[in-house]
């Protein structure tokens, strides 16, 4: 790549910032041992084409713009209408009545918005969706790191056993996921409560886990984290093996230990992953429906709402187009600071390719 | 971080470091990995055990953790509760038509992002990258809204504009994971020889990206294949793809956990397998930069 850089000055070598290179380094993953500066800026020497003259440069103008016109059509179609429409639905009165044309949708203002604020609820509903996500996440992020440290330390047979297990269940489609742990739950055929009550002092028999939402709740995230673990996990153990030796031998020739190495040394390379895992998770478990809908046979009772349940509720149950428009827009907008959390990580990790 | 120990897949990081990697010492670690194992894997285990073993035994007080007689019984009642193939056979020709556009149209756009520079390439990545965020759930009443004045509700042609919105971002952003991965000198070196620049393209990046593109088809469909609420909503039951005939059929004929199970396998096991084919690969260009699991 060098040779190609010197051909072309016309960008300074390096542009992202040089301190950040050795944090970036541990999600480069993919570095194949070449030399450092083989992750020179890319995008500074996009369309230049070596032995052709201006005309060749403009025509590179339009080129990557006719590439991504197709995917950018399609986008604007699938998305962009639709997100535009989620807005000015919440604005809306639309219900029963203006699907089927017999009256036009009226703009009613922040009317809608009043209406979900002003409702207790709702706030019950937010409260619920963020304890559910914060748990889920938690336990996530912690499990699979635990588990990636582990892997590092097993010997290779034991190694290769987990990661089928760990495989298994990350590709395990969620709605297979989900039948399997209403039959493991069953209040009187489940393998676990028959588990649990061989334990001393336990009696779980015929114990329904769905009677109450915090406990219904609980088996939902227990679902999800078993299903998300893998990827974090995978992930992080990817990234553990960029961690250099050397680094934790210093560290631990200072006095450190194991405690220490770990938060002083792997959590500091591993910040991007780390970041990057724990703002998809937030995201994904924010945004967690199947699960919730489907262990509760499609009508989850009032105290196992989440914000997306909540608002499908109020557009398909109640026909409150507008108002469950509302409500999914306020998820978005409750979410905006994660993904701008994500997004500035994401393009760190561009800039360094 | 200190929330551990809860669970039994939890080691105690407090054991003294392996540092003269005394056997001992790994054994520990590896009562801990075979735990992690067991719990793990317990839920598919249970799955298969419960498929394979007679309808009586799946509801016995007593648990039979290893099967005494290996049955199929449980597959043919599956296979006629209700009809199979006809959703199977939906999520395929969905699942795969969404694939063969994702992969034309996103790689257009993965080149033009990763291998051009021009005015409003960041944009146009934070805008893919933004898109991918957006929940589903968020979008569902609008989509719904917008099949309705397209004539597409209820078709499997619509479902498949819609699955664009999950598979596409998902595609370009991986394949761009993957083309980033493949040194651009290769490119320049047959341009020198004499190639054009789609030329180039076609004969060294391209078999270069064959694996990556294969496996990223792989992945967007078995999300495809996975997806449930947009195939419950803008399906009618006679339209069902194969996950929503999965949840129905666990309500609508009381619970009959052994078939259930069979249901689930077949719908699973496929995947699985897919997934286990591919899974290193997506693992390489996820930390790469890609994402989405």
């Amino acid at each position: 790549m060098s040779a190609v850089e010197t051909t072309t000055p016309e960008k300074p070598p390096v542009r992202h910032d040089p301190a950040r290179g050795g944090g970036s380094r541990g999600d480069g993953g993919l570095d194949d041992g070449g030399p450092g500066e083989g992750r020179g800026p890319v995008p500074g020497r996009g369309g230049r084409k070596p032995g052709t003259g201006a005309g060749a440069r403009a025509r590179a103008g339009a080129l990557p713009w006719l590439l991504l016109a197709p995917c950018l059509g399609v986008l604007l179609l699938v998305l962009g209408y639709p997100l535009t429409r989620l807005v000015t639905l919440s604005f809306q009165t639309f219900g029963q009545s203006q699907l089927w044309g017999f009256q036009a949708p009226e703009f009613t203002g922040f009317d809608n918005f009043a209406g979900i604020l002003g409702d207790g609820e709702f706030w019950a509903v937010v409260v619920r969706t963020i304890l559910f996500a914060a748990g889920a996440v938690i336990l996530t992020m912690v499990l699979g790191m635990l588990v990636a440290l582990l892997q590092q330390r097993v010997s290779r047979w034991v190694r290769t056993l987990v990661n089928i297990a760990l495989v298994a269940s990350w590709g395990m489609p969620v709605l297979v996921a989900i039948t399997i742990f209403k039959w493991m739950f069953d209040s009187d055929y489940g393998v676990l409560n028959w588990v649990l009550s061989r334990l001393p002092g336990v009696d779980l028999i015929g114990h329904n886990w769905f009677a109450s939402g915090p406990q219904g709740l609980a088996v939902i995230m227990l679902l999800v984290v078993w299903g998300a673990v893998p990827f974090v996990a995978i992930t992080l153990g990817a990234g553990l093996t960029q961690v250099p030796k050397e680094l934790e031998e210093a560290a631990r020739l200072d006095g450190a230990g194991a405690w220490g190495v770990f938060r002083h040394v792997t959590v500091p390379i591993l910040k991007p992953i780390i970041v990057m895992l724990a703002t998809l998770s937030v995201i994904w478990d924010m945004s967690v429906f199947p699960q919730v809908f489907v262990m509760r046979g499609g009508h989850p009772e009032a105290e196992f709402q989440l914000l997306t349940t909540y608002a499908y509720d109020r557009a398909f149950v109640v026909n409150d187009y507008s108002q469950g428009s509302a409500i999914a827009l306020i998820t978005v907008v409750l979410l905006l600071g994660v993904i701008a959390v994500y997004m500035r990580q994401m393009l760190r990790i561009g800039e360094v390719e | 971080m200190t929330a551990n120990a809860t669970t039994p897949a939890a080691p105690p990081r407090t054991r003294p470091p392996g540092r003269n990697k005394a056997g001992r010492n790994k054994a520990g670690w590896n009562v801990l990995g075979l735990l992690v194992f067991l719990v793990a894997g317990f839920p598919v285990y249970w799955m298969l055990n419960t498929a394979f073993k007679p309808a009586g035994d799946a509801i016995d007080p007593d648990p039979h953790f290893f099967p005494r007689t290996f049955t199929l019984e449980n597959f043919h009642r599956a296979l006629n509760i209700a009809d199979f193939w006809g959703p199977v056979g939906r999520s395929l020709l969905v699942s795969s038509v969404v694939v063969v556009i994702g992969i034309a149209v996103g790689l257009l756009a993965a080149l033009a992002i990763s291998r051009f520079a021009f005015r409003g390439r960041k944009i146009v990545i934070v805008g893919i990258l933004a898109v991918q965020m957006v929940p589903l759930v968020a979008m569902i009443i609008p989509v719904f809204l917008l099949l309705n004045d397209l004539g597409q509700y209820d078709r499997l042609s619509g479902l498949v504009i819609t699955y664009l919105t999950f598979i596409l971002p998902f595609t370009v952003w991986t394949l761009r994971g993957f083309i980033v991965n493949i040194p651009k000198e290769l490119e320049e070196a047959a341009m020198v020889d004499g190639c054009s620049r789609s030329g180039a393209f076609l004969r060294v990046v391209f078999p270069l990206l064959a694996p990556g593109m294969v496996a990223t088809s792989v992945y967007g469909f078995i999300q495809a294949w996975n997806e449930y609420l947009y195939a419950l909503m803008l399906m009618s039951q006679q339209n069902q793809t194969a996950t929503v005939w999965l949840s129905n059929f666990s309500t609508k004929h009381g619970t009959e956990f052994a078939p259930m199970m069979a249901g689930s396998t077949m719908m699973a096991v496929p995947i699985v397998l897919l997934f286990l084919l591919v899974q290193r690969k997506m693992a390489a260009g996820l930390t790469a930069g890609a994402v989405k699991g």
